[in-house]
């Protein structure tokens, strides 16, 4: 019973580290028709930056989060201005190899001026100790993670279903030419939700950090992952990517907890089977 | 996938006399290349002969993507497949070269012969992200069977017999150089008769259009599916190369790693040309050994704005690049006669 609720908890708290990330993926995907394979490498930038300011210049973790994400957003703003803008509408081939550069770019980039080790981000003193909920301790981070999931997802919610930006978003998404003959200016919807994205990118890389450290390769090492989520869940789709992401991290936790030396076997296993059953995820719109 | 097709121009009808004047020239040209890389660079046949391993990956990869307009990033599991069951075969007693080849051209068949039956049922982004998963699969999977493959310490201990009974494979990779000289040619003769039958023609239709192809009454899935086999005994023979070259399999040769640099060397050539598959992965791998030696990260910084310059300049890829340059010429020429 404990293995299972620990199993039940550290794949929870994996699942909305991974959806915090994803979602920002889910949506340049949905809604831009961009296949971003360079969404990873926008939360390393994150990390190292946040693993920059805590570190090095002492700074909160709060303050790292927030320095992380505004540095994040500041940099992607010239890559879509310059790159992304010429490959909306493109052939998938032509943008995954697109992004595929921009990834290989930002991680030789990023080494060269942070060196090949593994950063950390100093977690303060409240996150890091066991926090007791009455049937059992669990580490205050978890929770944290939890917590930040469980506001995206309602945060992402309200503002799509709720706002008058969610309703320009929607009418893009549908048909983007007819939304701007109506007189919704596309081109910033654009640009905000790709703003919106990047900053999901960088809090989940920096929050996720404990899951997903923060290493050289990371951006090459979990595009694989991100994608899978997304493709498995269903481009555009919140509720998509979040069942995808709690159903793939607990096959990939219970699969590291149990039976540890296969490592990704099950996971992989699993997205193979999921996408020849639902070829569009589980919540995607049909093409 | 459809919308990779228009951006492919159909070639243009040239006299079938021409077309084999043409192939002959390139023929020859490969060859002599081939030959003064030996000349030229003795002491690095063995990065040489890895050339020409790598080269028959990407010219598979080429068939299902150049061809076919089945984008795959998994390529390196009929590679790997092809590498591994050649080195079993080699290290329980099949010794004989040509004999591994063949067996490496059987393992990467039928290693095709399923990638293909799972990519096929998706298109797009799920087709794309299923050639990922699939090529992550054998990597655990050859980790795991560490009984057969050597795990994460790699497949060592191989001992190749001599070629014909006759030409030892020797440390300096002479033997096994043109060995895979000879391979490669064969391959390319081979394939350049396949992509111009009326079987490859039908590949670059159902890559422009394949609702029309439908309609007009053929089958698509199994001629993709004949593609993949045929692309996985490529494959699986340039594995088989690669294993008896270096006498070692490696997990590195089922990684999402080659299979991702394998696509950058096509679109670097060009997609659906066999030259531009050959081109691309020379200069790739030319390049690489020669930046990497002094930082890798340098090489990722370079291959990265390689590729965005390759995108937004030169869709077409080198290969391309050359076929307009050849085109203006002759037009120019055309215009003061």
């Amino acid at each position: 019973m404990q293995t299972v609720l620990s199993i039940a908890i550290d794949a929870f708290a994996y699942g909305m580290a991974l959806f915090i990330i994803c979602i920002g993926l889910s949506l340049t995907m949905g809604l831009m028709r961009v296949v971003n394979l360079a969404h990873g490498a926008f939360a390393m930038i994150a990390g190292y930056i946040a693993s920059y300011a805590a570190r090095d210049l002492g700074l909160g973790y709060a303050a790292a989060i927030f320095l992380a994400i505004v540095g994040t957003v500041v940099i992607s703003i010239p890559l879509e201005r310059l790159l992304y803008r010429r490959i909306y509408g493109r052939p998938e081939l032509t943008q995954v190899l697109m992004t595929i550069g921009i990834t290989f770019c930002v991680i030789g980039i990023t080494n060269y001026f942070f060196g090949p080790t593994l950063k950390t981000i100093p977690l303060p003193g409240s996150l890091s100790q066991p926090v007791d909920v009455g049937f059992k301790t669990i580490a205050a981070h978890r929770l944290f993670v939890m917590a930040c999931g469980v506001v995206v997802a309602g945060g992402l919610w309200y503002l799509i279903e709720k706002t008058d930006f969610g309703i320009k978003l929607r009418a893009t998404v549908d048909n983007a030419a007819m939304a701007d003959a109506l007189g919704v200016r596309t081109q910033v919807v654009y640009a905000v939700s790709f703003a919106i994205a990047i900053g999901l990118a960088a809090l989940g890389g920096v929050v996720g950090a404990e899951f997903l450290p923060i290493e050289p390769y990371y951006a090459l090492r979990y595009m694989v992952t991100f994608l899978v989520v997304v493709s498995v869940g269903g481009a555009g789709s919140i509720p998509g990517a979040v069942a995808a992401c709690l159903l793939l991290g607990a096959v990939d936790t219970t699969g590291r907890y149990l039976m540890p030396e296969f490592g990704n076997f099950f996971f992989y296993a699993a997205v193979i089977a999921i996408v020849c059953v639902f070829p569009r995820g589980f919540f995607g719109r049909a093409q | 996938m459809q919308v990779v097709a228009q951006a492919q121009r159909v070639p243009a009808p040239s006299s079938v006399g021409n077309r084999w004047l043409r192939d002959a020239i390139g023929l020859a040209l490969i060859v002599a290349a081939g030959l003064a890389g030996y000349w030229l660079f003795p002491d690095n046949l063995a990065l040489l002969t890895r050339v020409i391993a790598v080269a028959l990956l990407v010219l598979s990869l080429d068939l299902i993507t150049g061809y076919c307009g089945v984008a795959s990033l998994g390529q390196a599991s009929l590679f790997g497949a092809g590498a591994y069951a050649a080195g079993i075969a080699c290290v329980n007693g099949v010794t004989e070269p040509l004999t591994l080849i063949v067996i490496g051209a059987v393992a990467g068949a039928a290693a095709g012969l399923l990638m293909g039956t799972i990519m096929l049922r998706a298109h797009g982004l799920a087709q794309l992200v299923l050639s990922i998963a699939i090529v992550q699969l054998f990597h655990e999977a050859a980790n795991k069977a560490s009984a057969y493959t050597g795990g994460s310490d790699g497949l060592a201990g191989l001992t190749v017999s001599p070629l014909f009974g006759l030409f030892e494979f020797d440390l300096w990779g002479q033997t096994a150089y043109l060995f895979g000289l000879a391979l490669l040619v064969v391959v390319f003769v081979v394939l350049k008769f396949i992509v111009s039958s009326p079987f490859g023609m039908l590949c670059r239709g159902i890559k422009q259009d394949p609702i029309r192809i439908r309609a007009m009454g053929s089958f698509v899935f199994p001629v993709l599916l004949k593609m993949f086999v045929i692309s996985g005994a490529v494959a699986g023979m340039g594995g088989a190369l690669a294993a008896i070259s270096t006498q070692v399999v490696g997990l590195d040769s089922v990684s999402f790693e080659l299979s991702a640099n394998a696509l950058v060397m096509l679109v670097l050539g060009g997609l659906g040309s066999l030259y531009g598959a050959l081109v691309g992965t020379v200069i790739f791998m030319g390049f690489e050994h020669i930046v990497s030696a002094i930082n890798p990260f340098h090489w990722m910084t370079m291959v990265g704005a390689l590729l965005i310059a390759v995108v937004l300049a030169a869709p077409g890829g080198l290969s391309g690049v050359l076929e307009t340059i050849t085109r203006s010429a002759r037009r120019s020429k055309g215009g003061r006669p």
